[in-house]
């Protein structure tokens, strides 16, 4: 896939924020492209992890936000694993989130950003993670409700999942982090 | 030989199964496991998606309360693994996170407690001389597909678990149980374990590759040690038949149920009522190889 930078675009500023937040240097990379011939989503992106790259090298900036990979890519690792000068691209697609939610762009396919949101709140409110929950209100809040109703019951049943939300965890202590977390991500900018 | 264990959010929903094999295991063979008082969630896929030093932060909350016990802490969990083990690696590498991570917890954590998956406790610590001595029902015949999936083994510099593209603690386990491991190239593929509720078609999609690869193996079963990995092949076989209108029908067992069947414990104390594919064509080759 072809990306269009134009001159006046171009900028080192994007660049510079992606490799600090993702504690990488892509100025590594020489395109042997090992990453994108590995990706498992290869079938399901336009732009694979070494043109993303290059893109970031050429002074891409915003209009990375939106590309598929982004919240496509499922954090296997195997673009790091095989990387041969050892850059941590899943770093760099971490990054490329955490820019895109401060920038509020675009809701991808299957609005993972909702999920990860509804998944950490119940995290907040019970210290550990309550499955059935956040699974529901993500099904409500997509209006996707019908999808795998054939399987919950038998879930039920067997106890494949729980129906009660999780006790035991130390609650205080996980407020405190997300809590001090948002101060301090705060600060940052 | 003592512990402290770490269970993971899942170990009471989604891998109870995982969970209830693990303890029925170590109970036989005198592991002793203390589960960390007060435990609380690693941050899962969902907080390094968001906020890397919110996610560096919940998993080392755990890591405090184990190095406070002095002891290992022990992970049944493969994506709690990696997460634990990524943030003893990142705090070891990075001050700015260390600095924020112990700003955030109140306390400092300076990465050192080990992480241990249980199938390495069970391969390295127990051993296969005395793990082949508690085998009363070897699994005789019985072919496995041993795959690991991606949080065991990826990225290599934070878990250093085994080689990364081609893994061979879960075969050595089956070896000792007495099964047979197939060869297969799908060992350390994804799972797409991470889209499955939120593009479920890329799940689907990529675990039906990986059961295909298992059955052109001639694999009667798969051999997981991640709940990530056993929900995706597991439950998702009936979409793949939906999808790709074939039929599936290819048990997903963890390592540690099938060791518990080689030493002779019961199905229901190890979980194995509640896969969603039926493990019965596994249980009657077992029992009838006894």
């Amino acid at each position: 896939m072809t990306t269009r930078i134009t001159k006046q675009k171009a900028n080192r500023d994007f660049l510079k924020a992606v490799q600090e937040k993702a504690d990488v240097n892509l100025n590594s990379c020489y395109q042997c492209k090992k990453c994108s011939i590995g990706c498992p989503v290869a079938d399901w992106i336009k732009l694979p992890p070494s043109e993303i790259i290059r893109s970031l090298q050429l002074g891409a900036g915003d209009e990375l936000l939106n590309t598929d990979l982004i919240w496509t890519c499922l954090s296997c690792e195997t673009c790091y694993s095989r990387c041969p000068n050892r850059i941590n691209f899943p770093a760099v697609i971490d990054a490329l989130k955490s820019i895109a939610l401060e920038k509020g762009a675009a809701k991808p396919e299957g609005d993972a950003p909702l999920f990860n949101r509804l998944f950490l709140n119940t995290v907040k409110s019970y210290g550990r993670a309550y499955d059935l929950q956040a699974i529901a209100m993500y099904k409500l809040r997509t209006g996707n409700l019908k999808q795998d109703m054939d399987k919950f019951p038998t879930m039920l049943k067997k106890g494949k999942i729980a129906i009660l939300p999780p006790s035991g965890a130390n609650k205080d202590k996980v407020k405190r982090i997300f809590k001090k977390s948002a101060q301090n991500k705060g600060m940052e900018k | 030989m003592k512990y402290a264990y770490y269970p993971g959010c899942s170990a009471h929903s989604t891998a109870r199964d995982m969970h209830e094999s693990c303890l029925a295991v170590s109970k036989a063979l005198d592991i002793e496991l203390n589960e960390i008082k007060g435990w609380t969630c690693c941050g899962a896929s969902a907080a390094h998606q968001t906020d890397r030093k919110l996610a560096v932060s919940l998993a080392s909350a755990n890591l405090l309360l184990a190095k406070q016990m002095g002891m290992d802490m022990v992970v049944n969990c493969a994506a709690c693994y990696n997460r634990s083990k990524v943030a003893n690696y990142e705090i070891i590498s990075s001050e700015e996170i260390r600095e924020s991570v112990a700003d955030n917890l109140g306390e400092t954590y300076d990465g050192s407690v080990p992480v241990r998956h249980f199938i390495e406790i069970l391969l390295k610590d127990i051993g296969p001389v005395k793990l082949r001595k508690k085998i009363v029902n070897p699994l005789k015949g019985l072919k496995v597909a041993p795959y690991y999936g991606c949080y065991l083994v990826r990225p290599p510099e934070a878990t250093n678990f085994d080689d990364p593209e081609n893994p061979t603690i879960i075969e050595s386990l089956i070896d000792v149980m007495g099964g047979e491991n197939v060869e297969w190239s799908g060992k350390v593929d994804c799972c797409g374990g991470m889209q499955n509720l939120t593009r479920t078609e890329i799940t689907v999609r990529r675990s039906a590759a990986v059961i295909e690869m298992a059955e052109a193996a001639g694999a009667e079963c798969i051999a997981v040690a991640c709940p990530m990995c056993q929900i995706s092949l597991d439950v998702r076989q009936a979409d793949m038949e939906k999808l790709l209108g074939r039929q599936y029908n290819m048990p997903v067992i963890y390592v540690t149920q099938l060791l518990g069947l080689a030493m002779g414990l019961s199905p229901t104390e190890l979980g194995l009522n509640k896969l969603m594919v039926s493990p019965l064509a596994v249980l009657n080759k077992v029992k009838s190889a006894a």
